[in-house]
């Protein structure tokens, strides 16, 4: 059986070759239909579609730089319970992740899935990709993927990646069934798959593509790449943490937060189907609000705006994946995933613990060992961290 | 910062550090009275959100104290809080929380004398430190 495949690219039209791939998996008679980023008819968008006729998949246009939602979310909907079906699921490996946290979560079951995974290309912010937007969409996506994968970068036309993207370190889909790589390739000739489970190599074998090695200059690219990628985030944790050091500078930080919550609906891993912030527990009497006023003299209203972020943080910080969904659907336009990944990177490591890394490991809060973290406990040491 | 009073709010659960505190009431054991107490049936039950709520009403300490290891009565409710505050300490030290603000411990249901002396050790430390940002200033 391919655990490894070379799939040609004609005329140097990488977006075809996909959506040939994804066709031939739609085939199969054990795929019932493939979710993955498609155009829509009335507008110039791309969006999550789940597709059971092939010809729909000549809109399916996996490398747009759109990130509407995380889909993890969607799949999480799609395999709550047995469909009938098996869906393949085109995702981002940020997406990948989330979906991986939801499974443990018991949000969503791998059992009816099986994920493809491409190399992330990045995103635009959706308010960047709205004005960035306007060349017929095919045109666009491919400029888009050309500069990215030709090494001459993502900003373009006054707009940038995400700096979610920015500072993603897994650009790769680790998580996948089959991972479709690009970096590192020379995708004007060719799209190099990998089968990384032994579900992804039964599919990957039944589409009778000839075993391939990796092509011999994507380490190195890869390599590159990453580097970056953390040299970015590590100054991104600086400055966030240097910004949010006290209450004070949190409260700044957060200073134009409305409550709306849109970040935790948007966020992929706030998993509550309600959240306790919408509970009658924060449905405060209206004689309570008087009291908190006349404690200090004034209280700012809505009330709870740290309270929400800092239990958010302690929530689910330990899955936070980094995709930056947060920012995107915040109307204040507040750096939440700054905010976010450097708080989850210090509580995971904290727990020797990487969202989404891996499907059997489990989340820090879902267990616990006798003899551990003797420096939270007692009070003898007054610098116990 | 001596004349400084602290308030520290205590989650203690009901079958060890409660008892204990109230085997040092009984037993006329002195302990400061900056300590309030809230009762939990065990540590097991304290979320996050309780922590972070007393810290940002301007508590100016969190103890969150219950039984020894093996004798929480609801087997292992006190390892999963020693998770919670490991996790807690992560993300509140981030935001200038001191870690003498939050402290975990375990005190059983016969320990009143040394129920006593971290009540006091605790509140000395605290007392050792500014009043907490969220007393001084406004917190959104
Ligand atoms: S907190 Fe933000 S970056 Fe982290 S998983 Fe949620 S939406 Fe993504
Ligand atoms: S903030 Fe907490 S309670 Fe609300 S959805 Fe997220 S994890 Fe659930
Ligand atoms: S989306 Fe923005 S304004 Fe809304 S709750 Fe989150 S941070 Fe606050
Ligand atoms: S009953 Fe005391 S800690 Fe669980």
């Amino acid at each position: 059986m391919a655990k490894t495949a070379r799939i040609e690219v004609m005329d140097q039209n990488l977006a075809e070759a996909l959506r040939n791939f994804l066709k031939a998996v739609l085939n199969r008679e054990e795929i019932s239909a493939v979710l993955a980023p498609r155009r829509l008819p009335m507008k110039n968008r791309v969006m999550p579609a789940l597709i059971t006729d092939p010809q729909q998949l000549d809109q399916a246009d996996p490398l747009s730089p759109a990130f509407a939602v995380n889909s993890a979310r969607l799949l999480s909907r799609l395999t709550r319970k047995p469909s009938g079906g098996q869906v393949a699921a085109v995702l981002r490996p940020c997406e990948i992740r989330a979906f991986v946290e939801l499974v443990k979560l018991k949000q969503g079951r791998t059992d009816d899935v099986v994920i493809i995974g491409l190399d992330c290309l990045g995103a635009y912010s959706n308010r960047d990709y709205f004005r960035w937007a306007t060349e017929p969409p095919e045109a666009a996506t491919q400029k888009f993927s050309r500069a990215v994968l030709t090494g001459s970068g993502a900003a373009m036309d006054g707009v940038d990646l995400s700096p979610a993207c920015k500072a993603c370190e897994s650009p790769t889909a680790e998580g996948a069934d089959i991972a479709i790589g690009l970096f590192g390739v020379d995708t004007a000739k060719e799209i190099w798959v990998q089968a990384r489970t032994a579900k992804g190599e039964s599919l990957l074998g039944k589409l009778g593509f000839a075993e391939a090695p990796e092509p011999a200059s994507r380490p190195k690219a890869l390599e590159k790449l990453i580097a970056e990628r953390i040299a970015y985030r590590d100054e991104m944790f600086q400055r966030t943490r240097a910004a949010t050091e006290t209450l004070e500078k949190l409260s700044t930080y957060l200073a134009d937060c409305i409550n709306c919550y849109n970040c935790r609906v948007a966020c992929p891993v706030c998993y509550c189907r309600e959240c306790v912030f919408v509970t009658d527990v924060f449905d405060h009497e209206p004689s309570q609000y008087l009291r908190w006023a006349e404690h200090r003299g004034a209280v700012k209203l809505p009330t709870d705006t740290l309270f929400y972020h800092l239990t958010r943080l302690a929530h689910m910080s330990t899955a936070c994946v980094g995709c930056g969904q947060c920012s995107n659907a915040c109307p204040n336009d507040l750096s939440l995933m700054e905010l976010f990944r450097s708080v989850a990177h210090r509580t995971q490591a904290a727990f020797g613990y990487l969202a989404g890394r891996r499907i059997d490991e489990k989340p820090p809060l879902f267990e616990f060992r006798e003899n551990e973290f003797p420096e939270v406990v007692g009070i003898s040491r007054p610098s116990a961290g | 910062m001596s004349d400084f009073e602290p308030t520290i709010v205590a989650f203690f659960c009901n079958w060890c550090t409660y008892t204990a505190a109230d085997l040092a009431g009984t037993s006329r054991l002195a302990y400061p009275p900056n300590i309030r107490i809230v009762r939990v049936m065990c540590t097991g039950m304290v979320d996050p959100k309780y922590v972070i709520k007393a810290l940002l009403d301007g508590a100016d300490g969190v103890l969150v104290s219950g039984c020894n290891p093996g004798d929480c009565h609801y087997i292992n409710g006190n390892y999963k809080a020693r998770r919670r505050i490991k996790l807690l300490k992560e993300i509140i030290e981030q935001f200038g929380f001191e870690p003498q603000r939050l402290r975990l411990t375990w005190i059983g249901a016969s320990d009143g004398i040394r129920f006593a002396e971290i009540m006091r050790e605790m509140t000395e430390q605290i007392k050792r430190l500014e009043p907490s940002a969220a007393r001084l200033k406004m917190v959104i």
